[in-house]
């Protein structure tokens, strides 16, 4: 337990000692909230929409939580290029463990960054339909969060080195979140869009936040509580367990 | 204390360890010498359960690291060739980590990280950020990461690399110390024959992935009719420079460098 411990805290202190990155990684939802929030709001508005501000924070708040943990689990990458891996490999301790505790330290930055964007979109303006819907809304990040912690170190775990990072940003990450309708309603879309959007694991996590912050009269959801959350419970076990699996292969 | 039998490990068709056996005494100091790339690391990495052999097999204190694999690795204690701390964290956490990831107790850890930081000079920069460290500095906080949990073996691979005659004076007379009063039994790899002749009862001398000598640095020099060790290895593995193709870890250093330096 001591060691799932340390290298949890090991992931937070890292967090907290990049303060440069930290205000770097706030700028892209920022920019999504505010530019496009109030940009497209008009247009939003005219086709009955409500307000486009109050429709993407969610997103926004989904997609930092995102980023920041799939990063996480890619951190792997920079740890076996800076060696901390092979301290980590090579100690006494069930690679499940070492496993868990990075995971629930990028999870634990993550939803900290989704909190952080979260109060920028109530310093802007967002208003939830009620502020008892916070506390769910956080149970949700905590969900996206351990589910593509354990995605990135699946990928984590399996590339050796830095050259395929920009093939998973362009062809999972990007892709994850313009899918995931963070930016877009999901209902009354064409087939194959519809279909390739269900498909996508953070449209799951969008939606259950969008049904709990945003008020019934504004927003419909598009597949409801209950299949938002044993969508994201399932996925993220089958992945937490490829992702041990997968770590456990590792060899430096 | 560590026995390898016919150990094996190929990489496609290329095969860096071939037939390897040798055996190390308890609290016996063993150098395993060899030009680059003639398979030392790769036979360390496979004692280390970093890497499955592809046959053979091995022994650590009577237990295989394939099936005993976690009470292998409380039993030995590693120093590697390239950099394996966490820069972002202070010297003194990163003592932390190893203690807790070895079991160390809390008392034993504190009281044990603050003798080695000051045996190393580390401790008046303890809590800095290692990534400040020079490189020497770096070298001299692994090694002593690698002797907080009182291994029974301890590898050291190339653990003189980039340090100055201070520092590596200091390294030894501590392996040395350790061998003698704890009992700890060394395997360490160097480049640096004086070294190896200075520190170690027995020499095995490994090249192209077979090993070609073993015996005390005497044994070795009176066989090959040579003055010094650094002659004898030179006369056993020729004098032709070896080229070392980048792995892939190598060009992951390479492109951090170019990646850095742009953010500069």
């Amino acid at each position: 337990m001591s060691a799932i411990y340390i290298l949890w805290l090991r992931e937070l202190k890292r967090y907290t000692r990049s303060r440069a990155q930290i205000i770097a990684s706030l700028g892209q939802p920022m920019l999504y909230l505010l530019v496009l929030g109030f940009g497209l709001n008009p247009v939003f508005k005219r086709a009955g929409y409500g307000s486009y501000f109050q429709f993407i924070a969610p997103g926004v708040i989904g997609m930092s939580v995102l980023f920041s943990s799939i990063f996480s689990g890619l951190g792997l990458l920079w740890d076996r290029q800076f060696g901390f891996l092979k301290e980590t490999l090579v100690a006494p301790v069930p690679r499940i463990q070492i496993m868990i505790g990075r995971t629930l330290g990028g999870c634990t930055v993550a939803v900290i960054q989704g909190l952080l964007v979260l109060t920028i979109c109530l310093i802007s303006g967002f208003r939830p339909a009620s502020w008892v819907a916070i506390p769910v809304a956080v149970g949700f990040m905590v969900l996206i969060a351990m589910l593509f912690a354990a995605l990135g170190v699946i990928f984590g775990s399996s590339l050796q080195d830095m050259q395929g990072f920009q093939l998973i940003m362009n062809f999972l990450v990007l892709p994850i979140y313009f899918l995931s309708g963070a930016m877009f309603p999901l209902t009354n879309q064409g087939k194959i869009l519809g279909f390739i959007t269900a498909l996508d694991p953070l449209s799951y996590g969008i939606d259950g936040m969008r049904s709990v912050l945003l008020s019934a009269a504004t927003f419909r959801p598009a597949f409801g509580i209950g299949i938002d959350l044993s969508v994201l419970i399932g996925v993220g076990t089958i992945l937490l367990i490829l992702g041990a699996w997968r770590f456990s292969k590792i060899e430096a | 204390m560590i026995r390898v039998q016919n150990l094996v490990k190929t990489f496609g068709s290329f095969t860096a360890v071939d037939d390897v056996s040798f055996q190390v005494e308890a609290g016996e100091i063993f150098a395993f010498l060899g030009p680059n790339g003639a398979g030392k690391t790769t036979t360390i990495k496979m004692l280390t359960t970093l890497l499955h052999p592809t046959s053979g097999s091995i022994q650590l204190d009577g237990l295989d690291p394939k099936t005993h694999q976690n009470q292998v690795r409380q039993r030995f204690g590693i120093v590697f060739q390239d950099p394996s701390l966490d820069g972002d964290l202070t010297a003194w956490e990163n003592m932390e980590i190893h203690g807790v990831l070895y079991h160390v107790q809390h008392k034993i850890r504190r009281q044990r990280s603050e003798e080695l930081l000051k045996l190393f000079e580390l401790w008046d920069r303890r809590d800095d950020q290692v990534k400040k460290f020079s490189g020497g500095m770096k070298r001299r906080l692994e090694i002593a990461r690698g002797f907080l949990h009182t291994p029974k073996i301890l590898f050291l691979d190339e653990p003189t690399l980039g340090l100055d005659p201070q520092s590596r004076n200091q390294l030894w007379s501590h392996v040395k110390r350790v061998n003698e009063t704890e009992n700890v039994t060394v395997m360490l790899t160097t480049h640096y024959m004086d070294e190896a002749d200075r520190v170690a009862h027995r020499v095995g001398i490994i090249d192209h992935g077979k090993l070609v000598k073993q015996g005390t640095p005497a044994e070795i020099k009176n066989q090959t009719e040579t003055a010094s060790l650094e002659d004898a290895f030179l006369k056993l593995t020729g004098s032709t420079i070896r080229d070392e193709s980048a792995g892939s870890a190598d060009q992951m250093r390479q492109f951090a460098k170019m990646w850095q330096q742009q953010r500069r």
